[in-house]
């Protein structure tokens, strides 16, 4: 907890939950808090939806079965609506995303010093070094505020983009499509090609500093009601749930449609 | 915010987890929806192919029913028209016997009517002659004066 202003700073505090448990030096560092729970959200995801499919019938489902379908049905919906293309990877994709995502942002909603404090007790830490901010055991839950979870997830959707594009257009499209574009006069395709490569470049930046931002955002809130308040912030912790409820799928849906909307223009003749 | 191996990791992660969910959650998932999509066309159909049977059975049935009642109509038509035709035919054939009845009995009486006559024209013509030989105090010689007795005897 928070503990006595004493003790500990507010923005000690705020650090202290927002540093990663990493392994390694430099580059090669690994944020293991942020890979395992990613990868343990992952697999709830597959193994759950596995579940379903392996014994999916075509008669009266099951409530889980029912759920799963509509969560299926609903991601199908949406890629039959934006991508007219014919793919078997783009709809499995997106669900991936979608519900990845999800349980991912979902993870906000934990109050903030529950994980991190079971983490630090595992650790063998005592529970006064722990209120004190002086634990060494750095625990961040949710994986979408690590700049590299998003952009992992945006570099696998443009290097779809890409892949679709030269497969779709040819290589040669999909550098005309770099060039001629917007202003199709051969002493202008110098001009075109930085224009395009930059809104090329913007895609999967945005799209993963969105989801990023949006869920850092989230998280730094319920850090500073947890670090200002201390132990009373549960209130004021669900009231701020409640609000963030509405970015938790809100994201998680932006991330899965924008991913179609670019795969989409990706794989359109111009 | 630092760029890091995690990025690595976590690609390895989600092009792992997005080929397990196209290879074995997507087929089966969107096969049984779709396979439970079909069929609930297909019972859809059915059912209102069922409507339709059961309208043209229904129709079928009033119609049945109708001929039914106009058969049984003439039926009861038929067999009253018999049945009163069967009481003429005994009426005439009781009154037939009752007229043979009559006459045969007619027959008998007359019959035993003349019989009786006979025997009490016998049994006169018997007296007759023993009154007239108790009249005569003598013996009639009966042989000899048949003839008057006959002549007696058919004049009763």
């Amino acid at each position: 907890m928070a503990g006595s202003a004493g003790e500990q700073t507010i923005s000690g505090y705020i650090q202290h939950h927002l540093t990663n448990a990493a392994v390694g030096e430099g580059f090669w560092t690994f944020h293991v808090d942020t890979l395992a729970w990613s990868v343990v959200l992952g697999l709830v995801f597959i193994l759950s939806f596995r579940a379903v499919a392996k014994k999916a019938s075509a008669g009266v489902p099951g409530k889980w079965q029912a759920c799963v379908e509509l969560i299926v049905e609903f991601v199908d919906d949406t890629v039959k609506s934006t991508y007219h293309g014919k793919s078997a990877l783009i709809a499995p994709l997106a669900l991936t995303i979608f519900v990845w995502v999800l349980l991912m942002n979902l993870m906000d909603l934990i109050p903030v010093d529950f994980l991190p404090t079971a983490a630090a007790l595992i650790a063998g830490e005592s529970m006064d070094v722990i209120a004190a901010g002086q634990s060494h055991t750095y625990m961040k839950v949710v994986p979408t505020t690590d700049v590299n979870m998003t952009f992992a997830l945006s570099l696998g959707v443009f290097a779809l983009m890409i892949f679709y594009s030269v497969k779709i257009k040819g290589f040669g499209g999909f550098m005309k499509e770099l060039y001629a574009h917007p202003f199709n006069t051969p002493w202008l395709y110098w001009f075109n090609f930085i224009l395009e490569l930059v809104s090329l470049v913007a895609k999967p930046l945005s799209l993963s500093l969105r989801l990023f931002g949006n869920l850092y955002a989230g998280e730094l809130i319920f850090i500073l009601i947890a670090g200002t308040i201390g132990v009373w912030q549960l209130p004021i912790h669900f009231l701020w749930a409640a609000f963030h409820l509405l970015v938790i799928p809100l994201q998680a849906f932006i991330f899965m449609m924008l991913t179609i909307v670019y795969l989409s223009l990706a794989s359109e003749e111009h | 915010m630092n760029i890091n191996a995690t990025l690595f990791g976590e690609l390895i992660a989600f092009i792992f987890f997005v080929w397990f969910c196209m290879k074995f959650v997507w087929p089966p998932i969107m096969g049984a929806i779709e396979e439970r999509q079909k069929k609930i066309a297909d019972g859809l159909a059915a059912s209102e192919r069922g409507e339709k049977d059961l309208e043209l059975a229904q129709a079928k049935a009033t119609e049945q029913l109708k001929e039914a009642k106009t058969q049984a109509a003439g039926i009861i038509e038929q067999a009253k028209k018999r049945g009163s035709q069967i009481v003429d035919e005994e009426t005439q054939r009781a009154h037939q016997e009752r007229e043979n009845i009559i006459a045969q009995g007619h027959a008998e009486i007359e019959a035993e009517r003349n019989r009786a006559k006979e025997d009490l024209r016998k049994q006169v013509a018997v007296l007759a002659v023993a009154g007239a030989e108790k009249i005569l105090e003598r013996q009639i010689d009966a042989a000899a004066q048949s003839d008057i007795v006959e002549k007696l005897v058919a004049e009763l």
